[in-house]
C-alpha cells in the first residue's frame, strides 16, 4: 500500500510542482495517475521511490516512511524513470545482468518474473540498448526493473512516445504482472490508456483534478455530452457549434466533434434541430458517455475558470 | 561491485575513439615533446674566448663540442667583439676561459665566464644550464689530479642530470598531466553521464551504496592510468634513454597514490556538476591547466611570484613531479620523498571526505 | 489531378549496410494539405522524413520537395520548408522575442519582417504580452504554440511537424490543431507525425508505415472502410500487427 498524504513540493527555482496532494494506493491494485507533461506526476514518482523529499506531507510505501526508511524502500520498489535509463552501449543481455546484479541477484534466479517480456526481446539479446525501437526500449527497462522481483512497481510515462501497437503490448504485460500481486502504479499522458488501470487520479498543474475507478469518473461528468458527426468541413462546424449559447464547449474528438452542454436539459434532438436551421446537413448527432479525455478537459475547464 | 565494474569496463572498451585517444595521447604527447626538446638545444653556436691557452681549456672546449648540443663557430679574443657576434648569429653563446685556467684548477680558483644571447631567454638558458652541466662533468673527471674535491659552482640540480637533458624532466611532467586527465576528467565525465541519461536515478533506487557506485566507476580508470603511466616509463626508457635510479617499485606505488588522488578529484568534481559539459569544462580550467602551468612542470615554480608559488603548493602534481624526479633521477628512497607522500595522502583524504559528503542519496 | 504537388516521391529506398530502411516509397503531397505519416516505432519514419528535409540523402530515389531535388539542392530545400519537432523547438534560456529574432535570421528575414511576423503571429496566438518571457518559464503546450510560429515564421510552403503534441494536455492539444488547420487554410502544406491516433482522423490523408514500406495512403474515411474498421486507432493497429506478427 501506498499512502500519500498532503504532500507539497516547490522547486528551487520558484516552481510549484505538487500542491497539497493525497491519494492511497492499495495492494495488487494497477494505478494510474493521467496527466499532460509538467503536471508533476515525475516528482510524485521520484518521492515514492525516495529520490525526493517534499516539502510537506508524508509518504508511506508498505508501512515504510520514504525519509527515514529509504534504504528498505529501495530494495523494494522497481522504478522505470521517465528518461530512458538504460545503458546504451551494453546489450539487451548485459543491461539486465547488470540491474540484476546491483540488486544481489541473477537473471537466472528471476527470470521467471521477466520471462512473458524477455521473450520478445531475446531475438535482439545482443543488440546494444540504444539501437533497439522505442517499444522494445521499453520493454527492456522493464524488464531491467522487474528483475529483483520488487513488491511496488513505479513506471513514469512508460508508453510515451510508444506506437499505438507497442502501447497496447505493453498495458498487456502490466495487467500480467497485476494479476500476479504487484502493486504497479503508471503515469502517463495517453489520456485512453486510464481505461486500462484499476483506479487512476488525473492531475494537471501538480494538482489532483479526480481521483477514482474510470467508471466512477466518466459517471460523475455533470453535463451532457453529444457527438455531432458531418461529412462537411468538421473544423467549420466547431466554430459554428462554440457560438451556441447552449454549449459550454465543443472540439474534434477524432472523427467526430464532442459538444458538452451547458447544462443536462440539451437533448440530441435539440442539437440537431438547432444544427439544421445553420444550414448544416447531413449531420449525425447522438449523445454519448463521456471518455476520461472529455473528463479531464472539462475538469481542466473548470479549473481554468476558477482560477480566473 | 564486480559486475559493475565489468559494465563500467564494457563501456570504455566500446567507445573506441576515446580509448584510441586515451591510449594514444601519452605515447604522441611524450615523443613529441621529448623530440622538440632534444631537437631543439642541438648543434648551437659557439664561439670561445680562450685567454688561458693551456691543455685543460682545449680540453673543454674538446669536450664542450663534442657534447653535441654545441658547434664551435670559431674563435674571438676580447668581450668587446660579444654584441658583433651575437647580431650576426655566429654565436648563441660565448665561452670565455680565464688565464691560468689549468692551474686554476688546481688550486680551485678555475673561473669561466658565460655569455648569452638572451632573444629567447629559454634558450640561453638551457644553454647556460648545458654548459655547467658539461662543466661539472668535467670537473668530475679530473679526479686523477692531486687536489681533493674540485669545484666549480654547480647547482645541485646539475649535479644529478649532468646534462639536464630535457626529456628527464618532462617525463615527470608528461605523466603527472595525463593521469590527472584520464583519471579525473574521464571518472567525473563518466559519473556526469549516469546522471544526465538518468541511469543515476536507477542506480540511487537500488541498495548499491555510494561508495560502491564510486569504487565500481573509479577502479576500471585506475587500471587505464596505472597501463598509461607505464607506457609513458617505457617509453622514456627505451626510446630517451631515461635511466629509473631508484626502486622500481617504490616508484609505481608513488604513482598508484597520484592515480588515487587524481580520481577523487574527478569524484569531487562530478559531485558538483550535473552534466557532462560542466564536468568536463571544470577539469579543463580547474584541474589541466593548473597542472600545466604551475606543477613546476612548464615554468620554473623558482621563478614564479610569490603568489603563485604559494598557489602552487596546492597542486597535487607539483608535489608528484618532486616524487618522481627523486626516485628516477636521484634514486632517492621514501626517506626523502615521505613529506611529499604525506602531502598527496592528505589531499586523498580532504577530496573523498568532501565527494562523500556531498554525494547525494537523492536528487536535487 | 491538377493540384499542385509539393513533396514528389518516386522509389526512395534508403539503406544502412544491408538493412532497409525505406524500401521503395512512392508517394505526393499536394499544397495546402494536411498529411499524416504514421508508422510503428522503427517503421521508418524518422529516416524518410531526414531525407525529405534534405538532412540524408536517399540510396535511391527520384524525391523533389517544392521542385526541389532532395541530392543537389537541399539549401534551397532547407529555405523553403519549417521543421518543429517534440524534442527540439525553441531555445530555452532565450526570451520568446529573442527565438523569433533568431530563428527569423537564420532564414534572412530583415529586421521588418521578424517584426511584423513576430507581432501578427504571436497576436494570433493571443500572447503578444508574453514576448519578453523566457522560454523556460512558458507552459510546454504555448512552447509548442510558439514553436509552430517560428516554424511558420518564415512563410515556408511546407511545415515538418514530428511528434508535435507528444505530452502535451487534451485542450492544448486541439489548440494546436486549430492552429494546423489555420496554416493549412492559408496555404501552408503540413506533414505531421502523431502517436495519438485521434490526430490521425484530423489530417486530410494519411500514410501508414509498416516495415519501410508505405501499407496504405488515403483519407481516413476510406482507409477505414477500406479496412473495415471503426476509427484510424483499429486501422493503425490492424496494419502494423499484420506486420510484426507475419
Amino acid at each position: 500500500m501506498i499512502k500519500i498524504s498532503n504532500v507539497s513540493k516547490t522547486y528551487p527555482g520558484g516552481v510549484r510542482a505538487l500542491n497539497n496532494i493525497s491519494l492511497q494506493i492499495e495492494d495488487a491494485e494497477l494505478y494510474g495517475c493521467i496527466g499532460p507533461d509538467g503536471a508533476g506526476k515525475s516528482t510524485l514518482f521520484r518521492m515514492i521511490v525516495s529520490l525526493l523529499i517534499p516539502d510537506a506531507g508524508t509518504i508511506e510505501v508498505n508501512g515504510l516512511d520514504i525519509v527515514s526508511n529509504y534504504k528498505q524502500i529501495r530494495s523494494k520498489v522497481g522504478y522505470m524513470p521517465g528518461r530512458f535509463s538504460l545503458y546504451p552501449d551494453l546489450s539487451v543481455k548485459e543491461n539486465i545482468n547488470f540491474f540484476a546484479s546491483i540488486f544481489n541477484t541473477t537473471f537466472e534466479k528471476n527470470y521467471h518474473i521477466i520471462k512473458d517480456i524477455y521473450d520478445q526481446l531475446s531475438p535482439f539479446s545482443d543488440r546494444p540498448a540504444g539501437k533497439l525501437s522505442g517499444g522494445m526500449k521499453q520493454k527492456l527497462a522493464l524488464c531491467c526493473a522487474l528483475i529483483h522481483n520488487p513488491e511496488v512497481l513505479i513506471l513514469d510515462e512508460p508508453t510515451t512516445g510508444v506506437d499505438a501497437v507497442s502501447r497496447i503490448e505493453f498495458w498487456q504485460i502490466l495487467a500480467g504482472l497485476k494479476a500476479s500481486g504487484m502493486t504497479i502504479v503508471v503515469s502517463t499522458p495517453y489520456m485512453d490508456e486510464a481505461t486500462l488501470c484499476d483506479r487512476v487520479s488525473l492531475i494537471q498543474g501538480g494538482e489532483i483534478l479526480t481521483s477514482g475507478t474510470p467508471v466512477q469518473i466518466t459517471e460523475a461528468f455533470p453535463a451532457a455530452l453529444f457527438s455531432v458527426r458531418t461529412r462537411h468541413s468538421m473544423y467549420s462546424l466547431v466554430e459554428v457549434l462554440r457560438q451556441m449559447p447552449e454549449i459550454s464547449s465543443a472540439f474534434l474528438f477524432g472523427q467526430a466533434i464532442h459538444v458538452v452542454s451547458k447544462d443536462m436539459t440539451l437533448t440530441s434532438e435539440m442539437l440537431q434541430a438547432m444544427l439544421n436551421q445553420s444550414q448544416y446537413e447531413e449531420i449525425g448527432v447522438s449523445k454519448i458517455t463521456p471518455t476520461i479525455e472529455d473528463c479531464f478537459m472539462y475538469l481542466t475547464d473548470q479549473t481554468n475558470i476558477s482560477h480566473g | 561491485m564486480i559486475a559493475f565494474i565489468k559494465k563500467e569496463v564494457q563501456h570504455i572498451l566500446r567507445d573506441y575513439r576515446t580509448m584510441i585517444i586515451l591510449f594514444g595521447m601519452p605515447l604522441i604527447q611524450v615523443l613529441i615533446f621529448g623530440f622538440a626538446i632534444t631537437n631543439e638545444i642541438k648543434n648551437a653556436n659557439l664561439v670561445v674566448i680562450d685567454h688561458a691557452k693551456d691543455y685543460q681549456s682545449v680540453r673543454l672546449i674538446q669536450k664542450m663540442t663534442s657534447s653535441g648540443y654545441f658547434k664551435l663557430s670559431g674563435y674571438a679574443s676580447t668581450v668587446d667583439e660579444s654584441e658583433q657576434l651575437f647580431k650576426s648569429g655566429k654565436a648563441k653563446q660565448i665561452l670565455v676561459i680565464e688565464n691560468d685556467f689549468a692551474e686554476g684548477l688546481r688550486q680551485n680558483s678555475a673561473r669561466i665566464q658565460i655569455i648569452s644571447d638572451a632573444t629567447d631567454p629559454n634558450v640561453a638558458e638551457q644553454l647556460k644550464n648545458y654548459t655547467i652541466g658539461i662543466i661539472s662533468s668535467f670537473t668530475a673527471e679530473q679526479r686523477d689530479l692531486p687536489s681533493p674535491a674540485l669545484k666549480v659552482n654547480v647547482s645541485s640540480q646539475m649535479y644529478f642530470n649532468p646534462e639536464l637533458k630535457g626529456v628527464f624532466l618532462f617525463v615527470p611532467g608528461t605523466m603527472a598531466v595525463i593521469l590527472m586527465l584520464v583519471s579525473a576528467m574521464m571518472t567525473s565525465i563518466s559519473i556526469a553521464r549516469e546522471k544526465e541519461t538518468g541511469t543515476m536515478e536507477v542506480l540511487l533506487v537500488s541498495p548499491l551504496k555510494p561508495w560502491q557506485i564510486i569504487v565500481g566507476k573509479v577502479t576500471p580508470y585506475v587500471v587505464l592510468s596505472f597501463i598509461n603511466a607505464l607506457t609513458i616509463l617505457a617509453l622514456g626508457f627505451w626510446v630517451f634513454g631515461l635511466p629509473i635510479q631508484g626502486s622500481f617499485i617504490l616508484l609505481l606505488a608513488e604513482i598508484l597514490l597520484y592515480i588515487i588522488m587524481s580520481l577523487s578529484l574527478g569524484i569531487f568534481i562530478s559531485t558538483i556538476s550535473s552534466t557532462q559539459q560542466i564536468a568536463m569544462m571544470l577539469s579543463m580550467f580547474a584541474l589541466m591547466l593548473p597542472t600545466i602551468l604551475l606543477s613546476g612542470f612548464v615554468f620554473p615554480i623558482e621563478n614564479m611570484p610569490s603568489f603563485l608559488q604559494g598557489l602552487s603548493c596546492i597542486m597535487p602534481s607539483r608535489w608528484f613531479i618532486i616524487i618522481v624526479r627523486d626516485i628516477m633521477l636521484r634514486g632517492n628512497g621514501l626517506t626523502h620523498i615521505w613529506m611529499e607522500t604525506m602531502i598527496l595522502c592528505l589531499m586523498i583524504l580532504f577530496f573523498l571526505g568532501l565527494s562523500i559528503k556531498n554525494f547525494k542519496v537523492r536528487l536535487q | 489531378m491538377d493540384r499542385e504537388k509539393v513533396i514528389e516521391v518516386k522509389n526512395l529506398v534508403k539503406k544502412f549496410g544491408s538493412f532497409t530502411a525505406n524500401d521503395n516509397l512512392t508517394f505526393d503531397v499536394y499544397k495546402g494539405e494536411i498529411f499524416g505519416f504514421l508508422g510503428a516505432n522503427g517503421a521508418g519514419k524518422t529516416t524518410a522524413m531526414k531525407i525529405l528535409c534534405g538532412l540524408s540523402k536517399p540510396s535511391s530515389g527520384d524525391i523533389r520537395i517544392v521542385g526541389y531535388d532532395v541530392y543537389h539542392e537541399t539549401e534551397r530545400i532547407k529555405n523553403s520548408i519549417g521543421y518543429m519537432s517534440q524534442k527540439f523547438s525553441l531555445y530555452d534560456d532565450l526570451t520568446v522575442w529573442e527565438n523569433f529574432r533568431f530563428f527569423g535570421g537564420i532564414y534572412g528575414l530583415s529586421r521588418k519582417e521578424i517584426e511584423s511576423q513576430t507581432q501578427l503571429l504571436l497576436n494570433r496566438l493571443g500572447i503578444w504580452s508574453y514576448k519578453d518571457r523566457i522560454i523556460s518559464s512558458i507552459p510546454l503546450g504555448w512552447k509548442q504554440k510558439l514553436a509552430f510560429s517560428v516554424a511558420i515564421m518564415h512563410r515556408p510552403a511546407i511545415v515538418f511537424l514530428d511528434e508535435p503534441t507528444g505530452g502535451v494536455d487534451p485542450v492544448t492539444r486541439r489548440q494546436f490543431w486549430d492552429l494546423i488547420y489555420q496554416a493549412a487554410s492559408e496555404g501552408y502544406t503540413v506533414f505531421v507525425t502523431t502517436h495519438y491516433m485521434d490526430e490521425a482522423e484530423y489530417c486530410d490523408r494519411v500514410s501508414i508505415m509498416v516495415d519501410g514500406r508505405i501499407r496504405a495512403l488515403d483519407t481516413p474515411e476510406n482507409l477505414k472502410s477500406t479496412f473495415d474498421c471503426q476509427d484510424m486507432q483499429d486501422v493503425f493497429i490492424k496494419l502494423a500487427r499484420e506486420a510484426k506478427y507475419q
